[in-house]
């Protein structure tokens, strides 16, 4: 097993995170030395920090590849293999209804909800957003609800290469929802929820959700892996935007009905002002 | 030192939590719908391991480097009082952090090949590598110029969300005016850009900037930097699509 993992391979993971890393340190650098022209405090601390980001995306992207991403490609092929979806029988793809792929719309809802819990921007911007609310967005809600709009959106992705629908009837009707939506949710969460759309998807979704897209493209008569196996990380972006809507709706409906509750207890009468839109 | 370990310890754990998901998806697939054995078990537990550990390290560093210098440097930026210097570093940032962006290299690599498929440039490799390079700095000047928008948006207190919308008209517009074989690359380039080490960055920025300015609230005004930045590759992207 470790001759697989040899140590030229972690070398060259190391290398290719240090030239995505490069171009950061040096505006940073350039910024801070040439413009700002003062000391920074805590510098040591923070190269510090620095050089722990570098190792543990590396290593995180070294796991990755090499176990989880071969074994995630191979189960979306095997799931998008016609052979698997008819059963042994037949090989005739043209007749399949897009109802018959039952196991690749779970397995696009479970990739999509489990790799944007692992997704260590989003996990970023959590704890960030928990920090600025004083706790009252917690990082789990925000993760959950993030996680079950890449889930949706990614099914509803493989649902249109399934049926070959359009893509921009899908968008153009989820930016329709987003701006209906924005006017009713708490203002204190819009600019986060318009964010979480670009951060769900970048070093664990996209790889496995390109090979899901691209395998399901390639089965399916009619379907052109080049335009078709296109989209699901759109689909992932926009979805959730509505869902981390929808869960500060949620969170100002609950605090709403619980002050009103003990507003009928007591005396206190006091505005029904949730708490969110306090802080 | 001591407090250090722990620290290090509760983050493993929930490294080990965040990845639950993850492993419980593989092995109900593989196992009980596919039912196949789980080739390379040592491999996959290795592998496994390494990603735990680098969550666990990628986390712990943010704190200690990752947030500290995005927000002192929007703090020492503002108190600068220059405009210029602001929109040059967001921008920097921006485009810098975007041209060398894995992804985008591979997804304006694949577009390349769409567009050579659909007719659009010749099929030699001379006129892919021309255009998916073109399509490469369009997007990473596209991010700079979302984040500079961003930006100037959290100094003047302009409502995002009327900016969000007109950057969907935009959107919709040139949906109308590309051609079709683009639409789907230019949706996904928006998705693509935003890397993991530029987002706590550019979070940072955002509320950094907001906290420093006076009447500006973090929560309503420091997010909104990447929103921006995945709106406008999306127009820029067909816009190139069009052109060309």
């Amino acid at each position: 097993m470790l001759d697989t993992l040899t140590q030229s391979d972690l070398f060259l993971t190391i290398l290719g995170t240090s030239r995505d890393v490069i171009p950061i340190i040096l505006i940073l650098l350039g910024f801070q030395f040439l413009v700002i022209r003062r000391r920074v405090t805590n510098l040591k601390r923070i190269i510090i920090g620095f050089i722990y980001v570098l190792i543990g995306l590396s290593l995180f992207l070294l796991g990755l590849e090499k176990a989880l991403f071969p074994l995630g490609k191979v189960m979306a092929e095997q799931l998008t293999d016609p052979v698997f979806i008819i059963g042994s029988q037949a090989t005739d793809a043209t007749r399949l209804h897009w109802s018959d792929y039952g196991w690749v719309y779970l397995f696009a809802f479970a990739v999509g909800f489990s790799t944007t819990i692992a997704e260590p921007s989003l996990i970023a911007v959590a704890i960030k957003a928990s920090e600025v609310s004083a706790g009252a967005i917690s990082v789990w809600g925000l993760r959950i609800a993030v996680a079950l709009g890449v889930a949706i959106g990614i099914t509803l992705g493989v649902y249109r290469i399934v049926v070959g629908a359009p893509i921009h009837y899908f968008i153009i009707s989820g930016y329709i929802v987003v701006v209906i939506q924005t006017f009713f949710a708490p203002k204190t969460i819009t600019a986060l929820a318009y964010d979480s759309g670009g951060v769900t998807t970048s070093t664990v979704t996209v790889p496995l959700v390109a090979a899901l897209g691209l395998g399901l493209a390639e089965t399916i008569p009619g379907r052109s892996p080049l335009i078709d196996g296109f989209g699901l990380i759109a689909f992932a972006s926009l979805f959730p935007i509505m869902t981390v809507m929808g869960y500060a709706q949620l969170v100002q409906w609950v605090t709403t009905r619980r002050r009103r509750q003990s507003d009928n207890n007591g005396q206190d009468t006091q505005a029904d002002t949730p708490s969110m839109e306090q802080r | 030192m001591k407090k250090n370990i722990l620290a290090f310890l509760r983050i493993t754990l929930g490294s080990l939590r965040d990845l639950a998901p993850v492993v419980i998806l593989v092995l109900f697939f593989q196992l009980a719908v596919l039912q196949q054995p789980l080739p390379n078990a040592g491999e996959l537990a290795l592998g496994l391991l390494l990603v735990v550990l680098g969550l666990t390290f990628f986390i712990f560093g943010l704190e200690m480097g990752l947030f500290p210098i995005g927000e002192s440097m929007a703090y020492s930026l503002a108190k600068k009082g220059s405009l210029l210097w602001l929109i040059l570093f967001a921008f920097a940032l921006g485009f810098g952090t975007t041209i060398a962006e894995p992804a985008l290299i591979a997804v304006s690599g694949e577009a390349a090949a769409v567009a050579a498929a659909a007719g659009f440039i010749e099929s030699s490799q001379q006129a892919q590598a021309d255009y998916s390079q073109g399509l490469r700095l369009t997007v990473a000047v596209s991010v700079g110029i979302g984040i500079v928008i961003g930006v100037v948006r959290i100094l003047k207190g302009w409502p995002i969300h009327l900016m969000i919308a007109g950057g969907y008209v935009l959107v919709v517009i040139m949906t109308a005016i590309a051609p079709q074989e683009i639409i789907g690359i230019a949706y996904d380039s928006g998705g693509v850009t935003t890397s993991t080490i530029t987002v706590p960055l550019v979070t940072a920025l955002g509320v950094g900037l907001a906290s420093s300015i006076k009447g500006r609230n973090p929560l309503i005004d420091g997010f909104g930097l990447i929103a921006f930045a995945s709106l406008t590759p999306m127009i820029f992207v067909m816009v190139y699509g069009t052109l060309i």
